[in-house]
């Protein structure tokens, strides 16, 4: 198996399989195109497996390495690897793929077969963001990923898809054309594409300023931080239940990977220069944006809200590192800020795409998303209830699922920081229960509503399955994170390692 | 002079005679259809492709006691010229037929205005490049009024020749300052000269008429305003041709007159050109929103690429010509795309398709075809993995390179302005619902052509370096 270029599979599948679907399904019926597209995302996640299994925990240097001539005049190459941060958002990318061909299976009618495919070329894309180490490759992948979600929001959204796809595209396609001209300047600099060689490059403090607002403006309206947030609800709002689930398990960690593996390893001391800011805006991000959910009326506007939201904790653990080393002078509570904000990225990943999924189970019968056509649900799809109760505990942070790992991480770092950073961080324990549960007893408790709430059937076999293999996953992690922690240990301890140390010529 | 010499040109030679042949069939030929002039139009391209790849060194020959030079870069540009023409009078003969507006001085006029061309980009001397550059324009100002009954059409073409002819006009005239000054219009000679004597003032008045000249021959602002009249009023066929190999061509000319004869000015031409890029990237970009029409809307998608091709040539040094170069064969494949599709859409019918509106729907009417269209519209926004994305790499590199970082930033933030509106027709393509479902037909031929020339956008932007590299050599050789 070691043989095999596993990672060049994983990316290729599901494009070359993605495009045969493209030009087959035309003509093909319906079920077999979503057979077909079902095999190729689950031979995808099966052939991802290996990496895990085979993934050597010892050492930081990439692995599973593939290293081709691509554009031989520059000297650019087709190289890929992994470490410990790559390789758990690779397994969350190709899971959640499974789950999202599934979630397709009976909701989608209209030009089905493409639906399929643009999912599985966009998985094949995402699958080469996290695996690319040449940064012109990295960035081929990353701006290709905007046109199948392009396309998603556009064609199977709800009523303002337009204005949302747009939206989308253009705001995240802004963010990343200044990151091309940073990952070029890097190259006039260095001579080389590589990112590694980029993370060895000595850069002057000026430069390095520049070039972190550059990435800040790619990364930073990915994940996304507030105040460059404002895409997210839209997009997340007129996505399909599938677009939703991709966008926010999967799209917006591409964000806080590309904070891991080019804005802070590549200039350490000019994040250590914007550190405050960033910290700053994450706490605005978790406190502010959860206020902002609050009041929300629209189910999905409220879990994207919830996600900014979230993910303000991953960036939060991303750079308090050098408050924690000034404060403790140790990397242990570093290291263990990083580590929150991984797992965060991971368990969010999980949550929010089985928060979506159960939004889009509710939609699929009742075609409304407002909080207000819903009430006693659980009256009528007892099932359904019970699961989402579990996903809505997660996003609280409730202890034993993979939520609070990475909360409570980020938390006990955030002490090491500074009182008020715990504090404010720590305010999502409170605002994330209050949003997420307000939410649950509004739609799922009380009275039945309405004759369509009345109506409504339980979750069938398929979606039980789906929602079933989300709640393994995030109970799994809760009580036992240790395989995931010990996957990006070395790594994380490595770049902690070259963050606190200056590149300054 | 001697053999060589006409060894040297006989590509240009053999077109020539091809070209009068074309003249004899259509004069004698009965067929409506002009199958005949069509075929031996596309075998006289085929055949001076042949005969450009095969004949004569690879080493750089000046021929004609300089008049003629013959490089890599020339032979490069002439055979995508050549491949462009021949794909574009695939593309244009359904379109002509359907409209009943075929004729043998179509495709005469076609390879005369390739001849132009090749003599262009092969011009060794000022002379040559005038004589290159009317035999081109006149040849597209009256393929433009072809279409006779169509007002619109003789309007346009009425503009194009007037300011055309002004602008050939200020080429001259600083051909002949440049004259007085040298003694000379062998392009080297004048090289030397402006080197060894500077020139003074008065080279740099004549470089102020040289770049109009070039600006005009591009479509670059503030020497844009012909463009997109001209683009909307001709017959859509003649807009594709206009669009296309020409804008190779006037990058020859632009290399041969600044950077072969002018370089030792190029301090004063970079930061005209500078200024010339960035009204037409802006300019393109902010107008081309509000178009309705698409062929205007590619026009002034035309003059902001325009702009981006002048970002490498202003870099200049041998990487950004490179760049350059590459940019003007990939923009001209992307938009040969476009208006292929534009022609497809419009159908058997005697109207046009050229409102965006008109592609609403178009991937359910034919998902085919509006693939190969989402591939150009994000290509030309510059997004990849398509080859336009490659083409603003390149040239964005190379400014990067000669320390203009505010340059590049400004170009990738004005793309991003550009993307809205060619997101805009894959909008209509995919998010509308059709007004008919008539399907999409054509010919099996021009079927083919088009699909392949999507394909190889997307193939060209998956593996670019193949033809970087071509580009690269071209430069240096």
């Amino acid at each position: 198996m070691s043989n095999l270029p596993l990672l060049s599979i994983c990316i290729w599948l599901p494009i070359v399989g993605g495009l045969w679907v493209l030009f087959a399904g035309a003509r093909a019926p319906a079920l077999a195109v979503k057979k077909e597209s079902l095999i190729i995302s689950a031979a995808t996640l099966l052939f991802s497996i290996p990496l895990y299994t085979g993934f050597d925990l010892s050492t930081a240097e990439m692995q599973f390495v593939e290293r081709l001539p691509w554009i031989p005049v520059f000297d650019m190459t087709y190289h890929l690897g992994i470490d410990g941060i790559a390789l758990p958002l690779i397994l969350l990318t190709t899971f959640t793929t499974v789950l999202v061909v599934l979630a397709g299976w009976e909701v989608v009618q209209d030009r089905a077969y493409q639906y399929f495919a643009a999912f599985l070329i966009l998985e094949g894309l995402m699958l080469g963001v996290f695996a690319a180490l040449d940064a012109i490759l990295f960035y081929v992948f990353w701006e290709a990923m905007l046109i199948p979600m392009f396309i998603i929001i556009g064609v199977w959204g709800g009523k303002r898809r337009v204005y949302a796809a747009l939206k989308f595209f253009l705001y995240t396609f802004l963010g990343s054309v200044f990151m091309l001209v940073g990952l070029l300047y890097l190259y006039f600099k260095g001579g080389s594409f590589e990112i590694l060689d980029m993370h060895r490059l000595p850069l002057a403090l000026d430069a390095q300023k520049w070039l972190f607002v550059a990435f800040f403006l790619a990364f930073a309206v990915k994940v996304p931080m507030w105040p460059v947030h404002t895409w997210l609800p839209d997009a997340h709002v007129e996505a399909p239940t599938g677009g939703s689930v991709i966008l926010a398990a999967i799209m917006l960690k591409v964000g806080g990977y590309g904070f891991l593996r080019f804005s802070l390893p590549i200039l350490p001391d000019g994040s250590y220069y914007f550190e405050g800011v960033m910290v700053a805006l994450s706490l605005i991000a978790i406190v502010y944006i959860s206020f902002v959910a609050l009041v929300q009326r629209d189910m999905k506007r409220l879990i994207a809200y919830s996600s900014i939201s979230h993910m303000g904790f991953v960036t939060l653990g991303l750079f308090m590192v050098f408050r924690i080393m000034q404060h403790s002078g140790s990397a242990e509570g570093a290291i263990m800020g990083m580590t929150g904000g991984m797992v965060q990225m991971i368990s969010h990943g999980f949550i929010s795409g089985a928060l979506f999924l159960c939004v889009g189970v509710l939609y699929d019968r009742m075609h409304s998303r407002e909080i207000a056509d819903y009430g006693g649900v659980v009256n009528t799809m007892p099932k359904f209830a019970s699961l989402m109760m579990l996903f809505v505990m997660a996003n609280c942070g409730l202890p034993a699922t993979s939520g609070f790992v990475g909360e409570f991480l980020v938390i006990l770092a955030s002490a090491k920081a500074g009182f008020w950073i715990a504090f404010l961080a720590a305010t999502i324990l409170v605002l994330g229960a209050a949003y997420t549960l307000w939410l649950y007893k509004r739609v799922i408790f009380g009275p039945v509503a309405n004759d369509a709430v009345a109506a409504l059937r339980d979750i069938g076999r398929r979606e039980q399955v789906i929602l079933i293999a989300l709640a393994v996953a995030v109970l799994l992690f809760g009580v036992w994170p240790a395989p995931l922690i010990d996957v990006m240990r070395t790594s994380i301890e490595n770049l902690v390692l070259n963050v606190v140390t200056s590149k300054l010529p | 002079m001697n053999m060589t010499d006409y060894i040297g040109a006989l590509p240009e030679i053999l077109l020539l005679a091809l070209l009068c042949a074309v003249l004899l069939v259509g004069v004698f030929s009965a067929d409506e259809d002009r199958n005949a002039a069509y075929w031996l139009a596309q075998f006289a391209l085929l055949a001076v492709f042949a005969a450009n790849t095969y004949i004569g060194a690879r080493t750089r020959l000046v021929l004609f006691e300089g008049m003629y030079v013959r490089d890599s870069m020339a032979i490069v540009l002439k055979n995508f010229i050549l491949a462009f023409a021949i794909i574009g009078l695939v593309y244009a003969r359904d379109y002509l037929r359907a409209r009943r507006i075929v004729s043998a001085e179509f495709y005469v006029l076609t390879l005369m205005a390739v001849l132009g061309m090749m003599v262009l980009v092969s011009a060794g001397s000022l002379l040559t490049v005038y004589l290159g550059l009317e035999l081109l324009s006149l040849s597209l100002y009256a393929m433009v009024a072809m279409h006779r009954d169509s007002a619109m059409a003789s309007e346009a073409a009425m503009k194009y020749f007037v300011m055309g002819a002004l602008a050939s006009g200020l080429l001259l005239y600083g051909i002949s300052m440049l004259y007085g000054i040298t003694g000379s219009i062998d392009i080297s000679v004048v090289r030397n000269a402006l080197a060894d004597g500077g020139g003074g003032p008065i080279a740099t008045y004549a470089l102020v008429f040289i770049v109009a000249g070039v600006g005009f021959k591009l479509g670059a602002v503030p020497f844009h305003m012909w463009l997109p009249d001209v683009y909307e009023g001709a017959p859509t066929a003649v807009t594709t041709f206009i669009a296309t190999a020409p804008k190779i061509a006037a990058f020859a000319m632009a290399m041969r007159l600044l950077v072969d004869g002018l370089q030792p000015l190029s301090s004063d031409w970079q930061l005209m050109l500078t200024w010339l890029a960035v009204g037409s990237m802006l300019l393109g970009n902010v107008v081309a929103i509000v178009q309705s029409n698409i062929k205007r809307m590619l026009a002034y998608s035309t003059i902001a690429h325009m702009g981006f091709l002048l970002l490498g040539v202003l870099s200049g040094n041998t990487g950004g010509y490179a760049g350059a170069m590459f940019y003007a064969i990939v923009y001209a494949l992307m938009t040969l795309g476009a208006f292929g599709v534009v022609m497809l859409v419009a159908g058997e019918g005697s109207a046009e398709a050229d409102r965006i509106q008109d592609f609403r729907g178009l991937a359910q009417r034919s998902p085919w075809f509006a693939l190969v269209m989402l591939i150009l519209m994000f290509s030309l926004a510059g997004v990849p993995p398509f080859a336009g994305f490659w083409a603003k790499w390149f040239v964005i590199k190379e400014v990067i390179a000669t320390g203009h970082v505010w340059l590049a930033g400004l170009a990738v933030l004005i793309s991003v302005i550009g993307a809205y509106y060619y997101l805009q027709v894959v909008r209509m393509m995919y998010f509308e619902q059709p007004e008919h479902m008539e399907e999409v037909h054509a010919s099996g031929d021009t079927e083919i052509a088009l699909s392949a020339n999507g394909v190889a956008v997307l193939l060209l932007g998956v593996t670019p370096g193949v033809l970087m590299a071509v580009c690269i050599a071209a430069m240096r050789g």
